[in-house]
């Protein structure tokens, strides 16, 4: 059974159409990487499915059951959690407080239980402790769990993110432009960490990313937007060669080397 | 944001322009001539004059300091110059007063405030004259403090605030100390000259000795096995449970009245404090919980309201308590959801425009048979075990500290749970903690609901207290005042709220002079505090992060070293 | 479309709409009950009307300030209110005076615009210096700092008036050349609300022309769009946001003249209220949006103005008009509830 299926959608922007009647599947277990220049709509597709924007049409089924429209809280819930463009960790607290506050969706401690600290509470807080190390350990970060997140180095903060959203034990993860700004090595690390996490804990990976060795080496199946549509779609050694593809980006002159468009994050970013 | 241009003669006499101006706006509000009515030194120094010399000293320091970080040499014409022009500005203020009748306009600009800014008995263009010199001595003074040890500094500065103190608290020490000390250390109006000099030489050892030792002792905690320290902080737990359980008996009457005054604003502030500090939504209509939680109190417990009586029986204090709390929850409730649905700076609007329309509804006549309107409700119950009736603040008192203590309790446990944490989240990226299936309503409603309870609390707790009400009482000031009271303390910190409560609310209550200046100091702190140290007096770690984020980001390029500081969480 | 229904579902909304409906409810009847008993004439009606027209263009023009300023630092300035009081004191000491010297008898006109001329030069210097000292360096600092910081300002503000002038409420003095009324066939209009009127209208005229028409609008529109772009572009940016504080406190001041005629007396907790209805005014036109605070300023005087007659009276509660702070406060609470895009919403930016 497909995890994911996307149908028609539409978003728009006042008189920008970010989105227009994409359609994406995802297949469980996959690697699927969704690629295309700058402003394409690849962000605005991740928000369209984490429940942060309301897409205008189009349908959104997750697990078989329709999610579009639903509050984002609601849709993390239902298994999809998420990394960001422009890193968005909780700055001033550690590490491990990061990875605590990704496994809400699995503790149940109310306000009474918080208050009165029954051994059950107890023992859930020890639970989630130790589980946050175990991701922590994952990413290979235990060793500073105790450290302010802004004070990790830019790398390690983009690890860090991923684990937060795997601490939500998530079916389906979104991951936008991991590998961004990232130096050669750190960026084999991550595509490593992306692997692992198919291949390891059996997470769906959805996956935006500009630099197209790392696309090219990981991915299942790969989706090419350009102006809100799907130009493209197929596995690596097709979209080689797709000619839209290559029209697409070189028709806007940014193709050096194999990464494409400018590295930097976009400004706009929800 | 500092720039690089080396500081000149000109900043410094700008500098002392600024000081000048706040000295005359600080004597145009009427601080000066009311602050001279207070002796602090008997027939020798008067409170006015701390205020004068003091501001005039302080820009001194602050220019000797700036200036002397580009060329020792200028050190001292710049800090004698700056203190001059503060002095200078304020006695032109003194000659305009003579020349020109200021008094249409600005109701304190008085001859008798003239003479009070220009030293002695000299006025006109002598007087002036002389002022300035002193401001010019005055600089000097600040640039010779630059060569003493600074531990030595620190005693000078311990010794003249505890002088200052013991002069403004005479009224407050009196009647606590026994009757030979007083005789020793005061005169009918301010300090002996003898005590003064004791006052000052104690506390000069004093703060000396604490800062010689005072990081040999926190290091030695430290260092404590986790064992220990737990003991030891039981310990100490212990000793301060003892010391709260005696301090009505020390302290007496009067004092304990401010000890309730100050505990009904703790209480307040550790609600408020679940509200902004943990979960940072700005509520600016917090004072109406506290108004229903006292307004519940009153109506159940009084025998007036023949309407009221008619619907509902009449409760006992201990009665109504359950339900003035439930009240104010129930009223958190209703009320979040609405407000909960904005975001940011309108959801401080929008519980601003509730705390409002609530008062608006209390005075009205419409409501009047049920509320009492305007002139409030009289016979509020009292608690009463048995035989035993709590009326006056030292049996009060106790009360007050069941509820703090249960308030620190309750929010400190919340704080380290999941709850705490989801707060945090909302309190540092919405999205984000949204994207982490935090229901952000549901838990800005808990949080919401949380800070009302504690008001309503306290609310019902002040209507039992006080015996009887008036809707005065519950205008926004207090939601101001309790806002003041997290930011000077420090925001989300819990001993913050405690020491924020006792600077803000005791000490404006002890300084019988000082209060009618209240609201006018309180807006200048929080316009400092908020430039200047954001973070409060007695901040938690996250938040000292937080709000020095700009300059961090400035500090820590050599990402790759290892951070030095490991968070205490 | 039940499927729709159930995922987007929220108690949260249900109750509010139920709160709403239960209000729109209550208006409708308590109307009806009003206009069905006669209780008040047409003339009434219409006095009341013109009565919020006067009110609503002082909230006006004080409304520009909060929404000038917020459409380029997306910032509250709760002080602003105090802007309009210390502009009102300016103009009530500058009447004072005048009358003294008997020139108010003499040169109504030039007396009014001399008014003017100071409670602006007042009002605006403290807005410009309230920027530079408290808002200025909290450019970047998080959001709640610099809301903070402008309550500070203005509890500051309000009492460093008390200090200086005094607590007592001060009463202009008549002057003679706006007291009386005109009539219009059934209807009376104070002179008052028509100099009022007149200098509203003058003031939003030239506030127009120089947001539209000058470079330093053009500046300021494109501060309030993209700070950093307009940095790029050439714009001196803390001047423009200092113009913008000036603009604003040119207009309190404006408001606080008004104020001083229409109601005759100025004191030191004179800017809360009105401070915090026309910030009503501004989120209710759109806050943002210049025509907006125009417009929802005009629209909040009116309401306010009939409301307590029409709706209130209607649901039989005793001394109604107690109650239209009450109505004012009740209208911001729904608009930022239901609507807090405003009537000439704008595209709200994130922060709020
Ligand atoms: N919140 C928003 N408001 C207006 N325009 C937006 C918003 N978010 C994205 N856009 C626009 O939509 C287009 C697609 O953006 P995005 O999805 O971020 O592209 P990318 O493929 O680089 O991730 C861009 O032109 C962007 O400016
Ligand atoms: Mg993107």
């Amino acid at each position: 059974m497909t995890l994911l299926i996307a149908r028609n959608i539409k978003k728009r922007f006042g008189g920008l159409q970010a989105l227009t009647t994409l359609d994406v599947t995802v297949e469980p277990k996959s690697i699927h990487s969704v690629i295309g220049p700058n402003g394409a709509g690849k962000t605005t597709f991740f928000n369209c499915l984490t429940g942060f924007y309301k897409p205008e049409e189009g349908e959104i089924l997750f697990e078989g059951r329709a999610i579009q429209g639903m509050p984002p809280d609601r849709v993390a819930s239902r298994g999809i959690s998420r990394t960001y463009q422009n890193i968005r960790l909780f700055s001033n607290v550690t590490v491990l407080e990061n990875v605590l506050v990704g496994m809400h969706r699995h503790l149940h401690t109310g306000w009474f239980g918080a208050v009165i600290r029954p051994p059950t509470v107890r023992r859930e807080e020890v639970a989630a402790n130790d589980e946050a190390m175990r991701i922590l350990k994952f990413v290979d970060l235990d060793k500073k769990a105790d450290f302010v997140a802004k004070n990790l180095p830019y790398g390690e903060q983009r690890r860090l993110e991923i684990a937060r959203a795997l601490a939500s034990k998530p079916t389906l993860i979104l991951l936008d432009e991991p590998t961004a700004g990232m130096n050669p090595k750190e960026t084999e690390d991550t595509t490593d960490l992306i692997r692992r996490l198919r291949d390891d804990l059996g997470i769906t990976v959805l996956l935006i990313e500009h630099d197209m060795k790392v696309v090219m080496n990981i991915s299942d199946l790969i989706t090419v937007l350009d102006f809100g549509k799907k130009i493209a779609e197929g596995d690596s050694l097709a979209i080689r060669s797709d000619t839209h593809v290559i029209e697409a980006y070189l028709g806007r002159g940014a193709a050096t080397g194999d990464s494409y468009g400018a590295k930097t994050p976009a400004k706009t970013e929800a | 944001m500092k720039s690089d241009r080396p500081f000149t003669l000109v900043d410094a006499a700008k500098l002392g322009l600024y000081g000048g101006i706040s000295a005359i706006l600080i004597s145009l509000v009427g601080m000066t001539a009311a602050f001279a009515k207070t002796a602090i030194i008997a027939d020798l120094l008067t409170m006015a004059q701390v205020l004068i010399y003091g501001l005039a000293f302080m820009v001194g320091f602050v220019v000797v300091g700036r200036a002397a970080r580009g060329s020792r040499g200028l050190a001292l014409p710049a800090g004698a110059l700056a203190s001059a022009v503060t002095m200078l500005s304020l006695s032109l203020l003194a000659l305009l007063i003579g020349a020109v009748n200021l008094r249409t306009i600005f109701t304190n600009a008085t001859a008798e405030l003239a003479n009070l800014i220009l030293p002695g008995e000299t006025s006109g263009l002598a007087g002036a004259l002389l002022l300035t010199g002193a401001g010019a001595a005055v600089g000097l003074v600040a640039w010779l403090l630059t060569f003493v040890p600074t531990r030595i500094r620190n005693g000078l500065f311990g010794g003249i605030a505890a002088v200052v103190l013991f002069g403004l608290m005479q009224d407050v020490l009196v009647p606590i100390l026994p009757k030979s000390v007083d005789d020793f250390l005061f005169e009918s109006k301010g300090l002996t000259w003898v005590g003064a000099v004791v006052v000052f030489v104690l506390f000069f050892i004093l703060s000396y000795l604490y800062a010689m030792r005072s990081q040999v002792r926190i290091s030695r905690l430290d260092k404590l096995p986790p064992q220990q320290r737990q003991i030891a902080r039981f310990a100490f737990t212990l000793v301060a449970l003892i010391i709260l359980t005696l301090l009505p008996r020390i302290l007496g009457p009067f004092l304990s009245e401010v000890a309730n005054q100050v505990g009904f604003y703790i209480i307040m502030a550790l609600g408020l404090n679940v509200v902004v500090g943990f979960a940072g939504m700005l509520d600016l209509g917090y004072v109406a919980f506290y108004a229903i939680g006292a307004y519940t109190m009153a109506v159940l417990t009084t025998p007036e309201l023949p309407i009221m009586r008619e619907i509902l029986p009449q409760l006992t204090f201990w009665e109504a308590l359950p339900f003035a709390v439930g009240a104010a929850l129930l009223a958190g409730i209703l009320l979040g959801i609405p407000v909960l649905k904005t975001r940011g700076d309108y959801l401080a609007i929008i519980t601003l425009g509730f705390g409002e329309i609530i008062r608006l509804l209390v005075l009205s006549d419409a409501l009047k048979p049920f509320l009492g309107g305007a002139q409030g409700i009289t016979g509020v119950g009292r608690p009463k075990i048995d035989d035993f009736t709590a009326t006056n603040p030292q049996q009060f008192y106790y009360l007050i500290l069941v509820a703090i203590v249960v308030a620190w309790f309750i929010t400190s446990r919340l704080k380290s749970s999941r709850l705490g944490r989801s707060w945090m989240a909302i309190r540092e990226d919405e999205d984000v903690a949204a994207a982490m299936s935090i229901n952000l309503v549901g838990y800005k409603l808990l949080a919401f609901a949380t800070g009302a309870t504690l008001a309503g609390l306290s609310g019902a707790l002040f209507a039992s207290k006080l015996g009887s009400m008036v809707p005065a009482s519950f205008n926004v000031l207090v939601s101001i005042n309790v806002l003041a009271v997290l930011i000077v303390g420090g925001m989300g910190s819990l001993p913050g709220a405690v020491v924020g409560a006792i600077v803000l609310i005791g000490l404006p209550e002890l300084l019988r002079e000082f209060n009618e200046f209240r609201w006018w100091v309180y807006g200048a702190v929080l316009v400092f505090m908020m430039l200047n140290k954001p973070e409060g007096l007695w901040p938690e770690a996250t938040r000292v992060r937080e709000l020095h984020e700009a300059e961090a980001e400035h500090t820590h390029v050599d990402d790759d070293a290892s951070p030095t500081a490991p968070a205490t969480a | 479309m039940l499927a729709r229904l159930r995922r987007e579902f929220d108690i949260a909304d249900l109750v509010l709409y139920l709160i709403g409906l239960g209000l729109l409810i209550a208006i409708v009847y308590g109307s009806i009950v009003t206009l069905s008993s006669g209780k008040y004439t047409t003339a009434q009606w219409l006095n009341f009307i013109i009565f919020g027209l006067a009110q609503g263009g002082i909230y006006a023009l004080i409304a520009l300030g909060y929404t000038m300023v917020y459409g380029i630092l997306g910032m509250i300035n709760f002080a602003h209110g105090e802007f309009f009081m210390m502009g009102s004191f300016g103009a009530f000491f500058t009447t004072a005076a005048l009358a003294e010297m008997g020139f108010l008898e003499r040169n109504p006109i030039l007396s009014i615009l001399l008014m003017m001329v100071v409670a602006m030069t007042v009002s605006a210097a403290v807005a410009v210096l309230s920027e530079r000292i408290a808002y200025r360096p909290l450019r970047r600092a998080p959001r709640l700092v610099p809301l903070i910081t402008a309550i500070g300002v203005s509890y500051f503000l309000q009492y460093t008036a008390r200090g200086l002038f005094g607590s007592s409420v001060k009463a202009f003095p008549n002057i003679p050349a706006l007291s009386g009324a005109v009539q219009l066939g059934p209807i009376a209009i104070q002179r008052s609300q028509i100099a009022v009127f007149v200098v509203v209208a003058l003031m939003l005229l030239s506030l127009y022309f120089i947001v539209q028409r000058t470079k330093v609008g053009r500046a300021i529109r494109s501060v309030a769009e993209d700070k950093d772009a307009a940095a790029l572009m050439g714009v001196d940016v803390d001047r423009t946001i200092a113009l913008t504080f000036l603009i604003g406190g040119i207009m309190a001041g404006a408001a606080g003249v008004m104020y001083g005629i229409v109601f005759r007396q100025a004191s030191f907790w004179m800017g809360f209220v009105p401070g915090l209805k026309a910030f009503t005014a501004a989120v209710l036109g759109g806050i943002g949006n210049i025509a907006g605070a125009v417009l929802g300023g005009i629209s909040l005087g009116v309401v306010e103005s009939i409301g307590p007659s029409l709706f209130l009276d209607g649901l039989g509660i005793a001394a109604p008009h107690q109650l239209k702070d009450a109505i004012a406060f009740t209208v911001l609470v729904l608009i930022l509830i239901f609507r807090p895009t405003g009537l000439l919403g704008e595209r709200l930016s994130k922060r709020a």
